[in-house]
């Protein structure tokens, strides 16, 4: 009996923390505006990453055109195509992906699914937000100073980031790089208490091992960029250096336009060390969360326990450990010692080790579940479909000998959209289907759902799949046009790349289909109820659905068990929540239950 | 999981780390949130701190020119007679004595000896304050010599860049310590730390617990000051 459900202990702990200091509001502009509840950060979070989400996916859908149609619209000439390439690229990246995942979901769920009333520094958590905010204005802003944002790619890369002939040299560039800082500081403020609330503030019973693989992907993922985000900063600075204060950390002496610049002795392989010591860690914050997500949501909508919990975490932690010495597999063809790039190519190779193994875990998750096709666990699928696709081709890339032909061309397109762009996507999708019920109380509409995904993930496919085909063939990446070189892109690469444009902007209008769901759904979606898909983990018995002000009640809960309690032998249910000891367990029926 | 209830005593060494790590609640027993906070950002710091210094060490390695000889460059002309590092051996010892009067006002701090540890927080930070004055000595005499971001008169232009990049990055570290010096001082010599008042910004309410926190962030920064002093003035 005491044992019913796995890891269930009857036990409850003292309790070691004293309770919480709560800031609470007082004004409007306290609760809605400089509030220091997590939740309404998340929120505020969410909300503005989304928003600058959909500006940056019109500008893909801008390239899109230009590519598929060249030609035909006036207003994209080659400088403003690059600038919308490396906006797209920055935006999509950092201030999306990274902010809505640790920002927006780390904020939201943190607290709530450890049993805490708030993260453990809120002013600090505030101050987070509104430094992103800034950063986020001072990006857009480079869209309206003379020469408009840097087009050098989303890399940087120097001397063309500074060099005359680039777009956007002028202001551009800066605005950036000050943005980048910005940002970087603020997510260090929302990072320590990430790690920190995790580390010190879970509730009676929630040892490290029974957390939510949410939780776990969220913790490892900061940890990742508090570690990461450095290396960025600093090549930031010394970047704005070279720009304004005439130094030459990564300029070389050159010639650019017929005259000598007053740069020498830099290094721009320094530059592409220091931004890739950033820039693959990068993949693994945005890739840990989803990782993390996608589990909870399969094993919900499959009710069926993780497959190889213990595993899994341990997979995240070797997987987040690797993305620290795997960067220079994005310089294969900088140029350096062959020796490295053997090196490179083993320790990126074995990162597929713990990812397969997170990958089987997940299908094996799913065997004889019983499943139920909702759309939180649609998208989770399609999670699994594009991430396997996108890894596969990461082997390719993954070896020198295959890369240096395939670098710089669609085939690095294909490949990192579908594990870096499309697939933690999708886990967000999930992630809002499976999640806005708690948040806003309503279910969001499943018609508009249903078409939302089929939508995405067909067109998604027919969006980045021949990319691949058009990256064998040889098609460059970030060409403003073919031209001259016509005669060796074969007629079959126009007509694809219209049909990509075409596929792009089909799934475009579906997103905004969704947007339309999310706003329209707060009002007039159906009552979801307190837990509707019969979920175990914390934030799912809160008192109230929202969660108010402190998440739970009078009392904290107590945790008697791991959060994957489905369909335990026995039970009258197929799930058991976290906060219930084992005691107070509904049986099937008492034979059955003593077996 | 019965042994939790005799938390009260943790076993030693590496059994207790396990069983602090895999316990539940919280993972560093009786350290609060503040102290973690501070370790993890000085953690996240050392990376920018380590990043600089290689991008430092890469550059010197990379580059055509010739490198200054620190032992000139930074010689100080006293009587007549030019003393190699004199100033700079006098900035890190001023640093690391900054370093001796804050462990004890933390000591101070926690034996509840308010006036003590205000006056030697006091002292910490006109210390501090002292080492960037210096520092800013240090600058104008090679800015005066000819020293720029993009030039100077011996050899690599890195050497300016990478000296003024490096160094004015922990200056201002140092000079936001010796502001949140004089603001934790103005706190303890009013009592704030006693009565639990809440701080102006942030609301928090004051502990003890405050200065060893603030003192962890100056010590760290002392001891970035050692591996810069290393980095530059000994290679």
């Amino acid at each position: 009996m005491a044992e019913l459900g796995h890891d269930a202990t009857s036990y409850a702990p003292p309790r070691e923390m004293p309770e919480m200091e709560l800031p609470h509001s007082h004004s409007w502009w306290t609760t809605y505006v400089f509030s220091q509840d997590a939740k309404t950060i998340a929120i505020q979070y969410s909300v503005t990453a989304i928003s600058v989400g959909v500006f940056a996916m019109f500008l893909s859908i801008l390239i899109r055109l230009q590519l598929g149609f060249p030609n035909t619209f006036s207003l994209i000439d080659p400088s403003s195509y690059l600038q919308y390439v490396t906006m797209h690229g920055m935006i999509m990246v950092v201030y999306l992906l990274t902010a809505l995942f640790l920002g927006g979901f780390g904020n939201y769920f943190i607290p709530l699914m450890i049993g805490a009333r708030d993260m453990a520094f809120p002013y600090l958590n505030m101050l987070s937000f509104w430094f992103y905010f800034v950063s986020v204005l001072v990006l857009m802003a480079s869209f309206f100073v003379p020469g408009g944002p840097t087009g050098a790619g989303w890399t940087l890369y120097p001397p063309q980031l500074i060099s005359e002939g680039t777009p956007g040299i002028h202001g551009g560039v800066i605005l950036m790089m000050i943005s980048l800082g910005i940002f970087i500081i603020g997510f260090t403020m929302g990072g320590l208490n990430y790690i920190v609330t995790i580390l010190q503030y879970r509730t009676r019973g929630m040892t490290l091992m029974r957390m939510p693989l949410t939780i776990w992907g969220i913790f490892l993922a900061t940890m990742l960029a508090l570690l990461a985000f450095p290396a960025l900063l600093v090549a930031a600075l010394m970047v704005l250096l070279d720009h304004l204060a005439g130094t030459s950390f990564f300029m070389p002496a050159m010639f650019s336009m017929g005259e000598q610049l007053p740069h020498e002795g830099g290094s721009p392989l320094l530059f592409q060390h220091l931004f890739w010591f950033f820039g693959h860690p990068e993949v693994y914050i945005v890739a840990l969360p989803a990782f993390g997500v996608v589990s909870d949501i399969l094993a919900t909508h499959a009710r069926r326990n993780i497959f190889g919990y213990r595993m899994m975490v341990w997979a995240l932690v070797a997987i987040g450990g690797l993305s620290f010495v795997v960067w220079a597999h994005h310089m294969f063809v900088s140029g350096m010692n062959p020796y490295f790039g053997f090196l490179f190519a083993t320790t990126t190779l074995i990162i597929a080790v713990p990812t397969a193994i997170k990958v089987y875990n997940w299908v094996l998750t799913l065997w004889h579940g019983n499943i139920r096709l909702e759309l939180p666990m649609l998208f989770a699928i399609g999670f699994i479909f594009t991430f396997i696709n996108g890894g596969m081709t990461g082997l390719f890339l993954g070896n020198v000998t295959v890369d240096v032909p395939l670098a710089d061309t669609y085939f690095v397109v294909g490949h990192f959209h579908m594990v870096m762009a499309l697939a933690p996507v999708m886990t967000i999708y999930a992630a809002i289907y499976h999640w806005y019920p708690k948040i806003t109380g309503r279910m969001l509409n499943e018609t508009m759902g249903k078409i939302h995904f089929w939508v995405t993930f067909i067109g998604a496919y027919a969006v980045f799949l021949p990319m691949h085909y058009l990256g064998l063939a040889g098609v460059p990446r970030r060409y403003f046009a073919y031209g001259e070189t016509s005669p060796f892109i074969g007629e079959s690469v126009i007509t694809l790349n219209s049909f990509i444009t075409v596929a792009a902007v089909l799934v475009a209008a579906a997103q905004l289909l969704f947007i339309y769901n999310l706003i329209r759904s707060r009002k007039h979606g159906k009552e979801a109820g307190p837990n509707p898909w019969n979920a175990t983990t914390l934030e799912w018995q809160t008192e109230h659905t929202p969660p108010t002000h402190g998440n739970f009640g009078k009392e904290l809960p107590v945790v008697y068990r791991w959060p994957y309690d489905y369909s335990v032998p026995g039970a009258k249910h197929d799930f058991i929540p976290q906060n219930v000891p084992p005691e107070e367990v509904e049986m099937a029926d008492e034979g059955a239950a003593r077996k | 999981m019965a042994e939790s209830a005799s938390q009260a005593t943790p076993p030693p060494g590496l059994t207790g780390m396990i069983s602090d790590w895999s316990s539940d609640q919280t993972t560093f027993k009786g350290a609060g949130w503040g102290k973690p906070m501070m370790w993890l950002f000085i953690l996240s710091d050392i990376f920018i701190f380590g990043v600089f210094l290689l991008g430092y060490m890469s550059a010197r390695l990379a580059t055509p020119d010739p490198w200054p000889d620190a032992a000139e460059v930074f010689a100080l002309t006293m009587f007549g007679v030019q003393i190699p590092l004199l100033l700079i051996a006098i900035m890190t010892f001023i640093l690391i004595s900054s370093s001796g009067t804050m462990a004890l006002a933390v000591k101070f701090g926690y034996e509840r000896n308010r006036k003590v540890c205000g006056r030697l927080i006091l002292a910490t930070a006109v210390l501090g304050a002292i080492f960037v004055g210096m520092q800013a000595f240090e600058w104008t005499i090679l800015i005066m010599d000819g020293v720029r971001p993009w030039a100077n008169p011996w050899g690599s232009a890195q050497f300016g860049a990478t000296f003024f990049l490096i160094t004015g990055f922990h200056g201002t570290h140092v000079t936001i310590g010796v502001i949140a010096l004089l603001y934790m001082y103005r706190k303890v010599m009013r009592g704030d730390l006693d009565d639990g008042r809440p701080g102006a910004i942030t609301g928090r309410k004051g502990r003890w617990e405050m200065v060893e926190i603030l003192g962890l962030y100056w010590h760290f920064v002392d001891l970035v000051w050692v591996f810069i002093f290393a980095f530059f003035y000994l290679w």
